[in-house]
C-alpha cells in the first residue's frame, strides 16, 4: 500500500497525491454504497453543479497564493451578473440580441475587474490585510447590490442564455466546458507567465521579491483584478442557470471554495499550490454532495460531509508528515 | 580508559562523553565522538556548519537520544542517554541563539519565572522573583533595572538576561550557541567579560562561536569537530585563527592582499556628495571597471542605507551617480538593475533569498524575461541558466527543485550571487556577504568575487570585518556616523592599522 502511494505520489506530484486518493476513496466508497453511482447521471449533476463553485474557487485560489483572500468573490459575481441583466433588460428583455449579451458579457467582466483593481490598488499601496479590505468590498458590493435591486430578483433573460447554463456539446455541458477553459488559462499563467511566477514568489516572501526587481505592486493590482474578473465570468454561468440574479446567491460558496483551494494542497499562508489538484478537489466535492443525494441523504448532510472530509484530511496530513519523520529518522 | 589513566593528575572532567554516534536519514551526523568538559573551564566547540555541533550539543542535553554504546558521564553519574528532564535537573543549560526569552516581560520575570511554576500556593511571588533575579545577575556582576519590560534593553544585555535565567537553573554546565553574532565589538567584549565571570564562579561555560578571535580570546581549550567526527582537543595556547581554521576545514589557506593594477581601467561608478540626511552625509567615491572596494565601519554607519540608495531602493536627497559614463536616477530598484546595479543583501534569509522556494526560482528570479519564449517562461531555458551557473559557480545541491532552505549558508549565498550575475551587472554590491557562511565556504565566495572582478565587473564589498576588506579589496573605505572618513590601500597599509582606526 505505501507502494502504490508513494507512486501516486511520484506520478502526480505531492499536491496531487491527496487530492487524487480523496477521489479514489470517494468512487470505490459510493459505488459500492449507492448502486446507481456510477451512472451517467450523477456526472452529468455534477458537470452541471461543479462549474460555479469552481469558477469562484479559481478566483479565491490566486490571492491566496499570495498570501491574501478575497472575500468579495460571491457578491463581485453578483454584481456582474446584474450588470449584465440590466444590459439585457434595457435591450429588451427576453427579447434581448446576441449583441446585448456580448455587450452585458463584456461590461460585466469589467465591473469585477474593477472590484478587483480597486482592492488590489488598496492592498498594495496601504499594505492594509487583505481579508479586511475584501470584507469591506463584499460589504460594500452587498449593500450596494441590495440597494439597487430592492432585495429583490432581476430576471426576463432571452432564452438563447439557456444553452450556456444547460446545454451541451459532443455531450458536455457547456458551462463545464467554459470552466475547463478557465482552470487551463489560470494553469497556464500559473505555470508558464512572468505573473504566475511572481504571484508564487510574493506569497512566499514579498519583501525579499520586491528586492529581486519585482513590481510587488504591480503583481497584487493584477491577481485581485484577475480575481474579480474570474467572479464575473462565475456571475454569467449563475445568470444562465438561474434564468435571473439575486443579490446574496452562491454566498455560502465562500467558504467552501477556501475549503477546496486547502483541500487542493494549496499552502494557506501562500507561495504555493496548484490548479489542478485544486480541480480534482472540486471535482471530489461535488461527487461526495451528488453521491450523498443519490443515497437520499439532504444537501444540508454533504455539506456536514464536506466538513468533516476537510478535518480527515487534515489529519491525515499531520500522520503523512509525521510518517515522513519517522522514516528519516529511522534512516 | 588508558587515557583516563594517564590524565590522573588532571582534575576530574564534570563531563565525559565516549562513542557518541547520531544517524539521520542514512547520513552520520556524529562518528564515534568523545567530547570532555572540565569543571569552570570556558571550553570553545569549533567547526563548521554540518560538522556536528548542534547535534552534539542536542545529545547532551537529552533532545536526541545517541545510538547505542555511547556514554555519558556526568558529575559522578553515568547514563547511557540523557532527557531534556535530567539535563535541566542535573545543572545543564543552554542558551540558544534566539535565546527564547520574554520581550514584553520584566527582567525580574525573564530570569525567575521558573522558581514559581509548580509551586503551591498557586501565587506568583513578585519578592521572591525580584530576589532571585538581583542575585542571579550579581553573580556575573551586573546591576540591571529589574522591573523594567525586557524589549527596553539591547541584544548584549538581554543574553546577560539568559545567562542570569540559566544560573538561577543552578547551572553547572552552560552552552553558549553563537552568542555574540549580533553584537558590536564593544558589546561582546563585555559579553566575554561576563562568562569570564561566570566561569570564575565554578560554572563550566561551553563557547560556540565562528568568530575565531573570540574563541581563541575567551577559551582554554577547543575541541574541533569535522564532518561529524572529532579531529582533537587542543589547548587554546598556542593556537592561531589560521590554524583553527585549518582544523575545521582541513584546507590551509593562503592569506594575502590584493596587487592588482588598476590605473588604466576605466571608471564604472562616481559618486558625488551623495547625501540621505539621517543616513548618510556628502560620500563620494569611484569603483573601476575590475576593482574591488572595500567598505567597512561599525554597524550603522550608513553602510547599507548608501548601497540601497546605490541599488535605487532608495532616494538621495542631494549628490550625483555616474554609472558607466552616463548619469542615472532610479526611480526603483528595477531602473537600477535594468542599468547594470546589482544587490547582494546582509539579510539573506529575509532579504536575499525567498527561503522556502525553489532553488532554480531563486536564481532566475531577478532575469525572468531572459528565460521567456514568446512571453512564457521555457522550462528549458529555465534548467540551461540555472545548470549553468551551478556549474560556474560551484553550488552544491540535490534537485533544482528543492527550496532554498536545504542548502547551507555558503551554497545559499552562491546561488543569491547567480541570481545577480544572471542579471549581467556592470557593478555588484556585496553586502556583507560571509554573514552565516562557514570559514571554508568563505573562502570559496571569494574566489568567485576575485574571478568575477578579474572579468571586468566593478564590485563594492561592504563588511564589518576588517580582515575581509582588507584580503579581498584594492581599495578599503572607512565609514562612520554616515561619511567616508578614511580610505586605506591594503598594501600599504597594515590590517592592525585598518582594525585600530574602526574599532576605536
Amino acid at each position: 500500500m505505501t507502494v502504490l502511494i508513494e507512486r501516486v505520489r511520484n506520478a502526480l506530484g505531492p499536491e496531487l497525491a491527496g487530492p487524487f486518493a480523496a477521489f479514489v476513496a470517494v468512487m470505490i466508497v459510493f459505488g459500492f454504497a449507492a448502486p446507481n453511482f456510477l451512472s451517467r447521471a450523477t456526472f452529468g449533476s455534477v458537470a452541471f453543479q461543479l462549474p460555479e463553485l469552481g469558477l469562484l474557487t479559481l478566483a479565491m485560489l490566486l490571492p491566496i497564493l499570495t498570501g491574501g483572500l478575497n472575500l468579495a468573490i460571491t457578491f463581485t459575481a453578483n454584481m456582474a451578473g446584474l450588470t449584465l441583466a440590466w444590459v439585457l433588460q434595457s435591450q429588451g428583455g427576453v427579447d434581448a440580441g446576441i449583441g446585448a449579451f456580448v455587450l452585458g458579457s463584456v461590461l460585466a467582466i469589467a465591473v469585477g475587474a474593477l472590484s478587483g483593481l480597486i482592492m488590489g490598488l488598496v492592498i498594495a499601496y496601504t499594505k492594509a490585510h487583505p481579508i479586511l479590505v475584501s470584507l469591506s468590498m463584499m460589504i460594500f458590493l452587498r449593500g450596494l447590490g441590495e440597494f439597487l435591486t430592492r432585495g429583490g430578483d432581476v430576471s426576463g433573460i432571452p432564452s438563447f442564455l439557456a444553452p450556456i447554463g444547460y446545454g451541451s456539446i459532443f455531450g458536455i455541458p457547456v458551462p463545464l466546458l467554459i470552466f475547463i477553459a478557465c482552470v487551463l488559462i489560470w494553469h497556464v499563467l500559473l505555470t508558464r507567465m512572468k505573473l504566475g511566477f511572481n504571484t508564487y514568489m510574493i506569497g512566499s516572501n514579498i519583501e525579499a521579491t520586491r528586492y529581486s526587481g519585482i513590481n510587488t505592486r504591480k503583481v497584487q493590482v493584477l491577481v485581485y483584478t484577475l480575481s474579480g474578473a474570474m467572479c464575473a465570468v462565475a456571475g454569467i454561468i449563475m445568470l444562465a442557470r438561474f434564468n435571473s440574479v439575486r443579490v446574496g446567491h452562491g454566498e455560502s460558496y465562500l467558504l467552501i471554495t477556501v475549503l477546496a483551494c486547502f483541500l487542493g494542497g494549496v499552502n494557506p499562508f501562500g507561495g504555493f499550490g496548484r490548479v489542478i489538484p485544486v480541480f480534482v478537489a472540486l471535482v471530489v466535492l461535488q461527487l461526495l454532495s451528488s453521491g450523498l443525494n443519490l443515497m437520499g441523504a439532504s444537501q444540508h448532510l454533504a455539506t456536514a460531509v464536506w466538513g468533516i472530509l476537510m478535518i480527515t484530511v487534515m489529519i491525515l496530513r499531520w500522520l503523512a508528515g509525521r510518517l515522513k519523520f519517522l522514516n528519516t529518522n529511522r534512516g | 580508559m588508558a587515557d583516563q589513566a594517564l590524565d590522573g593528575a588532571a582534575p576530574r572532567p564534570l563531563l565525559s562523553l565516549r562513542n557518541v554516534n547520531m544517524t539521520f536519514g542514512g547520513v552520520k551526523a556524529l562518528k564515534n565522538v568523545s567530547f570532555e568538559v572540565l569543571p569552570g573551564e570556558v571550553h570553545c566547540l569549533a567547526g563548521e556548519n554540518g560538522s556536528g555541533k548542534s547535534t552534539l550539543i542536542k545529545v547532551i542535553t537529552g533532545v536526541y537520544k545517541p545510538e547505542a554504546g555511547a556514554v555519558i558521564d556526568y558529575d559522578g553519574q553515568s547514563y547511557s542517554h540523557m532527557s531534556p528532564v535530567t539535563a535541566q535537573a542535573s545543572g545543564i543549560q543552554v542558551i540558544w541563539q534566539d535565546l527564547a526569552l520574554f520581550p514584553e516581560m520584566t527582567v525580574a520575570e525573564n530570569i525567575a519565572f521558573q522558581t514559581v511554576i509548580g509551586r503551591w500556593p498557586r501565587l506568583v511571588n513578585y519578592a521572591e522573583m525580584r530576589r532571585v533575579a538581583i542575585n542571579a545577575l550579581q553573580r556575573l556582576g551586573v546591576a540591571f533595572d529589574v522591573d523594567l519590560a525586557l524589549h527596553h534593553f539591547p541584544i548584549a544585555q538581554r543574553q546577560i538576561v539568559a545567562i542570569a535565567r540559566a544560573l538561577v537553573g543552578e547551572a553547572k554546565l552552560v552552552f553558549m550557541d553563537e552568542p555574540t553574532a549580533s553584537l558590536t565589538q564593544s558589546e561582546t567584549d563585555y559579553l566575554l567579560d561576563i562568562v569570564r565571570n561566570l566561569s570564575a564562579s565554578g560554572v563550566a561555560v561551553v563557547f560556540v562561536s565562528h568568530r575565531l578571535a573570540e574563541v581563541l580570546e575567551i577559551s582554554s581549550r577547543v575541541t574541533v569537530l569535522r564532518d561529524g567526527a572529532l579531529v582533537g582537543v587542543y589547548p587554546t595556547k598556542g593556537l592561531t585563527q589560521s590554524r583553527i581554521t585549518e582544523l575545521m576545514t582541513g584546507k590551509t589557506f593562503d592569506y594575502s592582499v590584493l596587487h592588482r593594477d588598476l590605473s588604466t581601467s576605466p571608471v564604472m561608478l562616481e559618486v558625488k556628495g551623495l547625501s540621505r540626511p539621517g543616513e548618510f552625509e556628502d560620500v563620494s567615491l569611484t569603483v573601476r571597471r575590475g576593482e574591488t572596494l572595500g567598505i567597512t565601519g561599525l554597524l550603522g554607519a550608513g553602510r547599507t542605507e548608501l548601497a540601497l540608495t546605490l541599488f535605487g531602493m532608495r532616494k538621495p536627497k542631494s549628490g550625483s551617480v555616474v554609472l558607466d559614463g552616463k548619469p542615472v536616477r532610479f526611480g526603483s530598484n528595477r531602473d537600477a538593475i535594468a542599468a547594470g546595479v546589482a544587490y547582494l543583501s546582509e539579510d539573506r534569509l529575509s532579504l536575499g533569498l525567498i527561503q522556502p522556494q525553489a532553488i532554480a526560482d531563486n536564481m532566475v528570479i531577478a532575469s525572468l524575461d531572459k528565460i521567456l519564449s514568446g512571453g512564457f517562461i521555457s522550462s528549458d531555458r529555465k534548467r540551461s541558466l540555472v545548470n549553468r551557473w551551478i556549474r560556474d559557480l560551484g553550488v552544491r545541491i540535490g534537485k533544482q527543485d528543492d527550496a532554498i532552505s536545504t542548502l547551507s549558508g555558503g551554497n545559499q549565498q552562491r546561488v543569491a550571487i547567480a541570481k545577480w550575475l544572471a542579471t549581467d551587472p556592470k557593478l555588484l554590491i556585496l553586502d556583507a556577504p560571509t554573514v552565516g557562511v562557514d570559514v571554508g565556504a568563505r573562502a570559496g565566495i571569494f574566489d568567485i568575487v576575485s574571478k568575477l572582478a578579474d572579468s571586468g565587473l566593478a564590485i563594492i564589498l561592504i563588511s564589518d570585518e576588517v580582515p575581509e576588506v582588507y584580503f579581498n579589496a584594492d581599495r578599503v573605505l572607512h565609514m562612520a556616523q554616515g561619511r567616508i572618513v578614511g580610505e586605506f590601500t591594503p598594501g600599504a597599509t597594515t590590517l592592525q592599522a585598518i582594525e585600530e582606526a574602526v574599532y576605536a
